[in-house]
């Protein structure tokens, strides 16, 4: 991966302030590393677009729930509207426990307890938000929409009653509420994304046996009614 | 109809609805009945989602003599300090509200021809469709030397509750090197690899407040669920401390005194401070009561959980002889959802979908070591037939094996919210 100037840039200045990456800012290409844990939601770089969670560009200094276009959880609306901005402090924290932070988040994620981890990303991040007009050219790092799956698998319109009583199966570990207690909720994703990934299952790319072994006996249309029904659940 | 009013202590929006209903039935209103005994993973499950789908069109009522349920599964995590017990108690009081009539009564028995239930409280609830999930109970005379009035001796912790805290409460008493003893349970039986994973709780608790104090079990079985996982974890963790006496080696053979806290192995007598006996299982009472058992398990069609005594009376989880499933709190609740299915099918004409079931059982060995058994299933006109499945393999990567863990809680976290809403 090719590297932007500016995270150079930035990097030279914390070394300079002799901070080294135990404080504030850590390093970008670990960060590179950390930012894997978002990707299957979250897309940055050039070309980046909003999947299940909002594009990055630009989070330092945006208001929280203010990227046109995305399901965000009220709590997260009446965030932004209180006044929360997305700065290294509170990126830090809603990043190392998101619901103590936003208590109705629909980002489903545990957080990253490791400081330094944290750091490691949130140098990345910032990479991509000292100077939003240049935004490096590199391809967009998430691969939750990575694939080459059937265009008439994806346009199959799932039956949603059928969804609801096979989604009973997966809500005996997804909690329909979205809430993550250990296994990630999965209401409210774009139909696509849900598409997606169950195949990334059946084919066995993504590694969780449980779910190749759900996944691997559903029908395309099967797969198209599961979907239907979480895009819809709040 | 008189209905006891202790009956209706507890949840009280369920109990206002409850008094108002018999008496609608009385006159003859045409809402379908659907009477629910036992309130675990199959019965909380099924009561729930006919009375959320039907949204009103059934009448759904609950019987279940807890007020708190306590839940077996996740239970040895208390043992082992994992958990507290306030984190595996549930109250009802969510169903309540969700539509479901909440009954805190004992079913005492099933008129099958008139189609009612009779409540230890008095009174009795008819029914249109009657679903059993009673879990289990033990059978007597299974391990010579104990029957259920010995359990506060030498108890079995294998239901959720006071008898796991009673067992915690002994364990903690052991004296400095002592002996626990597990009488392991023949098949089939509740969690088959509960009684492997309680071993290692035991371990994991007795490595740190007792390192000298020895772990027995005497097994009727060659083999055990998960057995090479448990084993390798046994000798990387607890190395010396656990002794599996199987088949081969006279574990079947065995007696106890409880009275003189003895266990005789193959002959042999041994002196021991806990002793855990879980005996063999059978159906829940009510569902013998009820003339839908055979043996020790009420036989089910695999396509809707319907009996193959009674098409209108259901058996749910640990007390139904389905097939190729284990009895596990996961696939209760994995039942239950295609039982509601077909009977709100049955009841208002709502779309049945074909039957599909799943189950996975995760374990804790030590501090952030899990493994997992799992396996899809469908249904034959014979039986619940596996599918497909899986199990963790030995040697796995401890980042692995906390992850499986971290995936156990989530899983609690579900499938609770999934029984209770």
């Amino acid at each position: 991966m090719r590297w932007p100037l500016q995270s150079a840039l930035s990097l030279a200045a914390i070394c300079a302030a002799g901070m080294a990456w135990s404080n504030e800012l850590g390093d970008p290409e670990k960060g590179a590393d950390v930012f894997r844990k978002c990707t299957s939601c979250h897309e940055i770089g050039e070309g980046a677009k909003n999947r299940v969670g909002p594009h990055l560009n630009g989070i330092f200094g945006r208001p929280a729930g203010a990227v046109a276009d995305v399901k965000y959880s009220k709590s997260m609306i009446r965030a932004g509207d209180d006044g929360l901005i997305w700065t290294e402090k509170t990126l830090d924290a809603y990043i190392e426990n998101p619901k103590a932070l936003i208590s109705k988040t629909r980002m489903s994620f545990r957080g990253i307890k490791d400081i330094e981890e944290r750091s490691h990303l949130l140098a990345y991040l910032r990479a991509y938000s000292d100077n939003p007009s240049d935004i490096p050219e590199a391809e967009p790092t998430a691969t939750g929409t990575d694939h080459d799956l059937d265009p008439a698998i994806l346009a199959i319109q799932g039956d949603p009653e059928y969804g609801e009583y096979l989604a009973s199966e997966c809500t005996t570990c997804h909690q329909s509420s979205g809430a993550n207690d250990g296994i990630p909720g999965i209401s409210g994703w774009p139909t696509q994304d849900f598409v997606v990934a169950m195949y990334a299952y059946k084919r066995k790319l993504r590694p969780h046996p449980v779910m190749q072994m759900m996944a691997g006996r559903l029908s395309d249309e099967e797969v198209a009614a599961i979907a239907a029904y979480f895009r819809d659940l709040e | 109809m008189t209905l006891n009013r202790r009956a209706f202590i507890g949840t009280s929006a369920a109990a206002a609805v409850t008094l108002a209903a018999p008496g609608v039935f009385a006159a003859g209103h045409g809402k379908p009945r659907v009477v629910v005994i036992g309130g675990g993973a199959g019965g909380a499950t099924a009561a729930r989602y006919i009375a959320k789908d039907s949204k009103g069109a059934v009448d759904v009522t609950l019987i279940e003599p807890t007020r708190m349920y306590y839940t077996c599964f996740f239970s040895n995590l208390y043992l082992g300090g994992f958990k507290e017990m306030d984190d595996l108690g549930h109250s009802y009081g969510t169903l309540a509200a969700g539509g479901v009539n909440v009954i805190h009564d004992w079913a005492t028995g099933v008129d099958r021809a008139a189609k009612t239930v009779a409540l230890a409280g008095g009174g009795s609830l008819p029914y249109d469709k009657l679903i059993l999930s009673p879990g289990i109970d033990f059978v007597e005379g299974a391990v010579e030397g104990w029957d259920v009035s010995a359990q506060n001796a030498m108890p079995h912790a294998y239901k959720g509750g006071s008898q796991t805290e009673l067992l915690k409460a002994q364990l903690m008493a052991m004296p400095e090197g002592g002996t626990f003893a597990m009488v392991a349970p023949p098949n089939p039986f509740r969690c088959p690899p509960g009684p492997y994973e309680r071993v290692s709780m035991v371990a994991h608790f007795l490595k740190a407040n007792n390192p000298t104090a020895k772990i027995i079990i005497a097994d009727p079985k060659a083999k055990f669920s998960k057995q090479s996982l448990f084993q390798e974890g046994w000798a990387n963790y607890y190395e010396g401390m656990v002794d599996w006496i199987g088949e081969d080696f006279g574990g079947g053979n065995v007696s106890v005194d409880p009275g003189a806290m003895t266990v005789t192995i193959d002959g042999e007598v041994t002196q021991v401070d806990v002793c855990n006996v879980i005996p063999a299982m059978k159906a829940g009472r009510i569902a013998e009561l009820a003339g839908v058992t055979e043996g020790n398990w009420a036989p089910v069609n695999a396509a809707d959980m319907s009996t193959k005594a009674d098409p209108d009376v259901y058996v749910l989880g640990d007390a139904s002889q389905q097939g190729d499933m284990p009895k596990s709190g996961f696939s209760a609740n994995s039942q239950a959802k295609v039982c509601a299915n077909a009977v709100r099918g049955a009841l208002t004409g709502s779309k049945v979908f074909p039957a599909k079931f799943s189950n996975t059982c995760w374990s804790l060995i030590d501090t952030n070591d899990g493994v997992k058994v799992g396996a899809t299933y469908e249904a034959t006109d014979e039986k619940i037939a596996k599918v497909d499945g899986f199990i963790s393999a030995t040697g796995e990567a401890a980042d692995l094996r906390r992850a499986t863990y971290e995936e156990s809680e989530g899983w609690y976290a579900g499938i609770t919210a999934d029984m209770f809403g």
